[in-house]
C-alpha cells in the first residue's frame, strides 16, 4: 500500500494508505484490524496491529490512527507520503452494526474503530451516540469527523475537554442505549463492562493483547472466556461480547 | 527444471520446505495466503492427549530479531484433530506431519497409537525439546537417556516415519541426536526454541507470565546452522534444519551444512505466504547457479 497522506491528529498520527497497485480496498467491517509492517526498523520484529479508523471508498484510501508507543510505532509515524506499506487486512471479527440505540465509548487512541463504526451506523440511518475519553484535551483527535457522525460527549482526566473524570462519568452513560460498544485501555473497558452490567446494556469490548501473527495461529494475544478457555483475540476477536469473557 | 524432490529415508517430500510446529495452526489458518498443496509438508501445532489451554497470557514478546514465546502447548487435543482437523486435510497433495508432545511416556505413546490409523499421516514429530511446559517436553529432550526413552517408546507405537525434534538447550546436541537414532528415529529436527527471559524495566516485572520462555526468529539462526552442521556430521539419518528461517537464502543455508529439509517458523507470522516465497527462492538460487538438484548443495560445507 502506498501511504499517501501522514497528518498530526491530536497527539497521534493520521495514515492514509491506497494500494498500490490501484486494487479496490476489500470489504472491511468496523472493529476489524490491519497488521502492518513495520519498514527499516533495527529494533522490531514482528507486524503492529493497527485498527481500522475509516475507509473511505470515494478516494479508495484507508485511514489508520496511531499512536507512538514504542519503536515500531514511531517508525510508522515518521512514514512519508509515497512510502510503501506491506499490511494484511482485514483481519478479526469487527463490532456489530444491528443497534439502533448505539452507545460507542473510545478511550485514548481507542477511539479509531469508533469513527468507522459510527459511519455504518449512519449508512443504515442511525446516529450513535459517543463518549470519547482521554487524559487531556491534546489526546483527543478528529473531533470534527466524529462530530459530523453523532453526538458526542468527551471526558478528560485533566478536565481540559468535556467533563473531568472518565467516561463511566458522562452523562451520555445512561441505560437508554440498545448496545455499548467499547475500546480503550483494559482498565476502562473493564469499567466499562461494570457499568453496563449494572444498567442491563449489553456491551461489546475490542481487545488489543499482543500479538504476533494476526492470524489464529500463534496462540499468544488469548484472553480467556466465559468456560476458562484460553481464545485468540486476533482470529475470534478483537470484538467479544463482555458475556463471552471471564470478566 | 530443477529437481527440488528430497527424501527423509522413505518419506517423500515434493520439495524441502515444511512449516515449524506452533506457527501454522493447522494449516487452513494460511489457506487464504497460499495453496498449500505447494509445500513439501506441513506440520500441524503440538498434539497432546488431552486438551490443553496453555499458560496464562502474557504469553510473548519481542526481541531484537525475533520473540520469545511462552505458549505452553494449547491444543484441543489428539482426539479433537482426529475428528475436526483431519477429515479437512486429509487430501492435501503435501506431507501432513503431526507434532507430537506429552507430560508422561504413555501420552505420547498413546497419541500414536491414536494417530497410527490415519493413512495421510506418514510421519510423526516428536516434540521432547517444549521449554514452555513443566512435565515432559524439554525434561526429556535434554538428557540422552529420556531422549533415548521417549524414542524407544514412540518407535514401538508408531509405525511410519519418525522425526524426533530436539532442544538446543543441551550441552552436546550430538549425544542427543546419536541417542535417539540409536533408538530407531528415522530423522531428527532441529532446532526448537531457545529458553531466554525477557524483563519490562517500566514495570520491573517479566515480559512473560512465566518468566522465561523459547526464542525464536533469525537471532537463534547461527546457532541453529551450527547445531545443524555438528548434528549432520555425527548421525546417519536425515536431517531437518530449523530456526530463523526467513527467506530462500536462510533456507540454504541449512541445506549446506547438512539438512535434507528445513521447517519455517516465526516468519509465518511476519509474512503468510513466505513458504511459497521460499521455495520460489531456493528454486531460483539453483537455476542460477545452475543446480540441477537440490540435493547436489546437501551438507557441502
Amino acid at each position: 500500500m502506498t501511504v499517501v497522506a501522514n497528518e498530526a491528529a491530536g497527539s497521534y498520527h493520521l495514515l492514509k494508505v491506497t494500494p498500490a497497485d490501484g486494487r479496490q480496498l476489500p470489504e472491511m467491517v468496523p472493529g476489524q484490524f490491519a497488521e502492518v509492517d513495520v519498514p527499516d526498523s533495527k529494533t522490531t520484529f514482528l507486524r503492529r496491529p493497527i485498527s481500522i479508523n475509516n475507509v473511505d471508498s470515494a478516494d479508495n484510501t484507508l485511514w489508520l490512527l496511531i499512536r507512538k508507543t514504542g519503536a515500531g510505532t514511531a517508525s510508522l509515524c515518521a512514514t512519508e507520503t509515497g512510502a510503501k506499506l506491506n499490511i494484511v487486512l482485514p483481519l478479526g471479527n469487527g463490532f456489530s452494526t444491528a443497534a439502533t440505540r448505539p452507545l460507542l465509548i473510545g478511550g485514548g487512541v481507542g477511539i479509531a474503530p469508533l469513527l468507522y463504526l459510527a459511519r455504518k451506523y449512519n449508512e443504515k440511518g442511525v446516529r450513535p451516540t459517543l463518549i470519547l475519553g482521554a487524559r487531556s484535551k491534546g489526546d483527543l483527535a478528529l473531533i470534527e469527523e466524529f462530530e459530523t457522525v453523532g453526538d458526542v460527549f468527551y471526558t478528560t482526566e485533566d478536565g481540559s475537554h468535556g467533563i473531568k473524570g472518565f467516561v463511566t462519568m458522562s452523562e451520555a452513560f445512561t441505560a437508554e442505549h440498545d448496545l455499548i460498544q467499547c475500546c480503550g485501555p483494559m482498565p476502562m473497558m473493564k469499567a466499562v463492562a461494570e457499568r453496563a452490567r449494572q444498567l442491563g446494556v449489553e456491551c461489546e469490548v475490542s481487545l488489543e493483547n499482543m500479538m504476533a501473527c494476526g492470524l489464529g495461529a500463534c496462540l499468544c494475544c488469548v484472553e480467556q472466556d466465559n468456560k476458562g478457555h484460553n481464545v485468540c483475540v486476533c482470529s475470534e476477536g478483537p470484538v467479544f461480547n463482555i458475556n463471552r469473557l471471564s470478566w | 527444471m530443477v529437481n527440488l524432490n528430497v527424501n527423509l529415508g522413505r518419506l517423500h517430500l515434493a520439495n524441502p520446505v515444511l512449516t515449524a510446529s506452533g506457527t501454522f495452526g493447522y494449516g487452513r489458518e494460511f489457506a487464504d495466503f497460499i495453496d498449500l498443496n505447494e509445500l513439501g509438508g506441513f506440520i500441524v501445532k503440538g498434539t497432546t492427549l488431552e486438551p490443553r489451554e496453555g499458560n496464562p497470557y502474557p504469553r510473548m514478546a519481542e526481541t531484537p530479531s525475533g520473540m520469545l514465546n511462552a505458549v505452553g502447548l494449547q491444543n484441543k487435543g489428539v482426539d479433537y484433530f482426529i475428528e475436526n482437523i483431519y477429515p479437512q486435510i486429509s487430501g492435501c497433495k503435501s506431507q501432513v506431519i503431526v507434532n507430537v508432545s506429552g507430560a508422561k511416556i504413555e501420552d505420547y505413546v498413546a497419541v500414536c497409537e491414536k494417530l497410527a490409523p490415519l493413512d495421510k499421516i506418514e510421519a510423526i514429530e516428536v516434540n521432547i525439546s517444549c521449554p514452555n511446559v513443566k512435565q515432559g517436553g524439554m525434561a526429556y529432550g535434554t538428557t540422552t537417556d529420556g531422549a533415548a526413552e521417549v524414542t524407544a517408546a514412540t518407535r514401538k507405537a508408531w509405525p511410519r516415519h519418525l522425526i524426533v525434534k530436539l532442544s538446543p538447550n543441551v550441552t552436546s546436541i550430538t549425544d542427543i541426536a546419536k541417542a535417539v537414532e540409536g533408538e530407531g528415529a528415522d530423522s531428527v529436527s532441529l532446532i526448537n526454541t531457545m529458553l531466554g527471559m525477557a524483563i519490562d524495566v517500566e514495570r520491573r516485572k517479566p515480559m512473560l507470565s512465566t518468566i522465561t520462555g523459547g526464542l525464536s526468529g533469525p537471532a537463534v539462526r547461527p546457532v541453529a546452522v551450527r547445531m545443524v552442521w555438528q548434528v549432520a556430521k555425527a548421525v546417519a539419518i536425515p536431517v531437518i534444519g530449523l530456526g530463523g528461517i526467513m527467506s530462500g537464502r536462510d533456507a540454504l543455508e541449512f541445506i549446506m551444512a547438512g539438512a535434507t529439509a528445513v521447517e519455517v517458523g516465526t516468519a509465518n507470522f511476519i509474512d503468510p505466504s513466505v513458504t511459497v516465497k521460499i521455495i520460489n527462492e531456493i528454486r531460483d538460487y539453483c537455476e542460477r547457479h545452475n543446480i540441477a538438484d537440490i540435493n547436489e548443495l546437501r551438507g557441502i560445507i
